[in-house]
C-alpha cells in the first residue's frame, strides 16, 4: 500500500460518522441511479417489444409517385411544376414486393395484411368501432408474436374455422365476448356478416389490444371487397435496431413508403426517452447530494488536520501528496459507494420487478416492468465518479495549498 | 530539472567542513498592512555536524521564524539558506520538500505526532516518503529508533496512548529516521515536565552526536540552553 493511501484510509477511518454519511449518499445515489434507469426503461423495452411484437419492424405501404418536376425549356421557358412526392394508398402488386424484400438479408419474414375501420356489434353492445385486419395466419405469426399473445382459445380453432376471429382483449371485454361466441361485423355499403371468436389475444399494448379483429385473408377481401392488392405488407427483420436503414433501402429499391417501428412510435419513444432523462436528472441530485457530503466530510478533515498537513510536509511529502491522500479518501469512498451502490441497484431493480402494478395505458401490464443493463451501471458509477471527484477536488487543493510554516506559526488560513 | 539529482548528500556522507546549515542576511516580514512586522532583520547563522546551538530570546524576538525559515517550511524576504552548501531558499516547492525529508528533522513543542497511526508508524512515515529503504528495513530502523529513546515496548501503542513526555520521544525519533544531516527543535522540552524534558533533551543531543548531526533548537529553558555547546540569544529578529 503506498504512503499516501495507507494515509488517506487512517484519515477517513478516524471520521467514521461523516464518512458513512458520504458513503450512504453514494450508496444511495448510485443505487437509485440504476433502479429507475431499469425501470424507465423496462417500461421503454417492454413497449418496443410490443410493438415489434405485434406490428413488426418495418411495414411497406403505399406506393410512392415521384411528381412532375419543373422543366427547362431553354431561352428562361420552363414548364413549372411544383415538386414532391405522392403516396398512392395500399400494395398493388404485393407479391413483387415480397419478391423484392427477399434480396435484403435482413428480412425474416413478410405478411401481407388488409386492414379496415369497421363496426362491430355483440349481444351487449352495438356498433362499437373497431378495426379488421385480413391476415395469412401461417405468415402473420412469422411476422408477429400474435401466437404468443393468445390468452385463450386456440390458433389451431382459428386456422380451420373460416368465419373465425382474434380478438383483441379489451375489445372482447368491451363487448363481453368469450370464446366461441359471435359477433357482427359491419362495414359501409355491405350487409353485416357475423364471425365467431376462435381466441382472444393481448398484445400489451392498449392502443391494439382495444379495436383489432383479425380475420382470415380471403374473409376479409369478401367481407371489404378487395380482390386485389393489400394495405400493407409487413415485414420482420433479424435485427430490429437496424429498421431505420433496412427501411430506407426499401423505399428506394421497391418504390413504396417503408415506415420502420422507430418512425411509427416517434411519439412514445419520444416519450419514454423524455421519462428516462427526467428520472435521470433527478437521480442526478442524489448523487449531487453525495458529492456535498463528501466536500462536506473532506473539508472538515482538511480543518482537523493542518496539523498533520503540516507535519507531513515537514517531513518531505510535497503539495502534490497530500492533494493525492485527500483524492484517496474521495476514492476509497467511491469505490466501497460505487459497489455498494450496485448491489444496492441490482437488489433494488430486482425487488421493484416484484412489485404488483395493474396499468391499463398504452401499456398493459401486471408487474413494474424492469430491464436492467451494464450500461445504468457504468453510468451510475461514471456520475458518481464526476460528482464526486469534482466535489473533492476543492478541499484536497485548499489542504496542498496550505503553508506548513504558517500552520506550525498558527497563522494559516 | 530532476528534484533528487540536486540533493545535498546526507550527513553520513555529507562531505567535509563541518557546516550542515549556513545562512545569510535573512530578512522575513509577517502580517500584512499595517499589521506588517519586520520580524528578521539580517540574520546570519550557521550550524556544525556534532554541535548542538540553541537560540535563546524573549516571546516575539524571532526565534521560531528563524527556525522554519532554516527549515525550508517558510521564505524568506531576503538573504541565502544554504544545506551543505547547496542553496536552498530560493528554489521551488518541490525541491525545499524534498531536502527536508532528506536533510532536515523536526520536533515541534506539542509532539505533532500523527495520532491516527501508532509510534511505529509514525517513526516509519518519513522514511516510506523517502524509499531509501526497504519495508523491512524501514521497520527495523524505526523500532531500533523507538528502541533507543526507550520507547521499545510501545511501539504499537498510538499517539493517543502515549504520555506527553513519550510522544514527544516519538517525535525525536521521527526526528532521526532518515538520518538528516540537521536537528530543527522547536521548544522541544516546552510542554514537559522537569524530569522528561530532561530526558528529551539527553536523547537528542546524544543521538544527534553519536551520528553527526547539526541540531538547532529554539529554546525559553536557561538549564537546556546552559548545556547545549553553543548559544545565540536574539532580540528584536537579530543575534546580539
Amino acid at each position: 500500500m503506498s504512503p499516501n493511501l495507507r494515509i488517506a484510509f487512517r484519515f477517513l477511518t478516524a471520521k467514521k460518522r461523516a464518512m458513512l454519511m458520504s458513503l450512504s449518499c453514494t450508496v444511495l445515489g448510485v443505487g437509485l441511479f440504476i433502479v429507475t434507469q431499469a425501470t424507465t426503461s423496462g417500461f421503454e423495452k417492454f413497449f418496443i417489444k410490443a410493438i415489434l411484437g405485434a406490428d413488426g419492424a418495418v411495414r411497406i405501404e403505399d406506393k410512392i409517385q415521384n411528381t412532375l418536376r419543373t422543366v427547362s425549356a431553354g431561352n428562361d421557358f420552363a414548364v413549372r411544376e411544383k415538386e414532391g412526392r405522392k403516396y398512392i394508398d395500399g400494395v398493388e402488386e404485393p407479391r413483387l414486393v415480397i419478391e423484392g424484400l427477399r434480396e435484403f438479408p435482413n428480412v425474416i419474414g413478410t405478411s401481407q395484411v388488409i386492414r379496415q375501420n369497421v363496426l362491430v356489434s355483440s349481444a351487449f353492445k352495438n356498433r362499437d368501432s373497431a378495426q379488421v385486419y385480413g391476415i395469412n395466419i401461417d405468415e402473420h405469426i412469422k411476422v408477429s408474436d400474435l401466437d404468443q399473445h393468445v390468452t385463450s382459445g386456440s390458433l389451431d380453432d382459428f386456422r380451420q374455422t373460416l368465419a373465425g376471429a382474434l380478438v383483441g382483449r379489451e375489445l372482447a371485454d368491451r363487448l363481453q365476448l368469450e370464446i366461441g361466441e359471435s359477433f357482427l361485423v359491419d362495414v359501409r355499403n355491405s350487409p353485416p356478416r357475423r364471425f365467431r371468436v376462435c381466441a382472444i389475444y393481448e398484445t400489451g399494448v392498449s392502443d391494439i389490444d382495444k379495436v383489432r379483429v383479425y380475420i382470415h385473408m380471403g374473409e376479409a377481401r369478401s367481407l371489404l371487397k378487395k380482390p386485389f392488392g393489400v394495405t400493407f405488407i409487413q415485414v420482420a427483420l433479424r435485427d430490429a435496431a437496424r429498421a431505420q436503414e433496412e427501411a430506407a433501402q426499401m423505399e428506394e429499391t421497391l418504390g413504396y413508403s417503408a415506415k420502420p417501428w422507430q418512425r411509427r412510435e416517434k411519439v412514445w419513444i419520444g416519450v419514454f426517452r423524455a421519462l428516462a432523462t427526467s428520472s435521470g436528472i433527478t437521480v442526478t441530485v442524489f448523487t449531487l447530494i453525495a458529492s456535498l457530503a463528501m466536500f462536506n466530510t473532506l473539508a472538515m478533515i482538511v480543518l482537523e488536520k493542518t496539523k498533520d498537513i503540516a507535519i507531513l510536509r515537514s517531513m518531505g511529502y510535497e503539495r502534490r501528496d497530500v492533494t493525492q491522500i485527500f483524492l484517496w479518501q474521495a476514492g476509497i469512498v467511491l469505490v466501497i459507494g460505487a459497489v455498494l451502490g450496485s448491489a444496492f441497484g441490482a437488489v433494488g431493480t430486482w425487488g421493484v420487478s416484484k412489485i404488483p402494478l395493474e396499468l391499463h395505458g398504452i401499456i398493459v401490464t401486471k408487474t413494474f416492468q424492469v430491464a436492467p443493463a451494464a450500461t445504468h451501471y457504468v453510468a451510475a458509477v461514471a456520475t458518481a465518479v464526476v460528482m464526486v471527484m469534482i466535489a473533492s477536488v476543492i478541499p484536497a487543493r485548499r489542504a496542498a495549498r496550505l503553508e506548513p510554516g504558517d500552520i506550525v506559526r498558527g497563522t494559516a488560513q | 530539472m530532476n528534484t533528487a539529482s540536486r540533493l545535498p548528500s546526507p550527513a553520513s556522507t555529507s562531505p567535509g567542513g563541518g557546516v550542515a546549515l549556513r545562512c545569510d542576511g535573512l530578512q522575513r516580514y509577517l502580517g500584512v498592512g499595517e499589521g506588517r512586522v519586520h520580524v528578521l532583520k539580517g540574520v546570519s547563522f550557521e550550524a556544525k555536524r556534532g554541535e548542538v546551538c540553541a537560540i535563546v530570546g524573549p516571546s516575539g524576538c524571532g526565534k521560531s521564524t528563524l527556525l522554519y525559515l532554516l527549515g525550508l517550511l517558510d521564505r524568506p524576504d531576503g538573504g541565502t539558506i544554504a544545506i551543505n552548501g547547496e542553496p536552498m531558499s530560493n528554489d521551488d516547492d518541490d525541491a525545499r520538500t524534498a531536502a527536508r525529508g532528506a536533510h532536515i528533522g523536526f520536533v515541534f513543542q506539542f509532539h505533532f505526532l500523527m495520532l491516527e497511526f501508532s509510534a511505529l508508524e509514525n517513526v516509519m512515515m518519513p522514511m516510506r516518503k523517502l524509499g531509501r529503504l526497504t519495508s523491512a528495513e524501514m521497520e527495523a530502523r524505526a523500532r531500533a529508533l523507538l528502541a533507543s529513546v526507550g520507547l521499545g515496548e510501545k511501539t504499537h501503542r498510538l499517539g493517543t496512548q502515549l504520555s506527553g513526555g513519550e510522544q514527544q520521544r516519538v517525535a525525536v525519533a521521527r526526528a532521526l529516521a532518515n538520518q538528516p544531516a540537521i536537528i530543527l527543535a522547536d521548544e522541544p522540552t516546552g510542554n514537559l515536565d522537569a524530569k522528561n524534558s530532561g530526558v528529551v533533551f539527553d536523547l537528542l543531543t546524544r543521538l544527534a552526536k553519536e551520528n553527526g548531526q547539526a541540531v538547532v533548537l529554539v529554546t525559553h529553558n536557561p538549564e537546556i540552553a546552559a548545556r547545549c555547546d553553543l548559544t545565540r540569544p536574539m532580540r528584536d529578529g537579530v543575534f546580539v
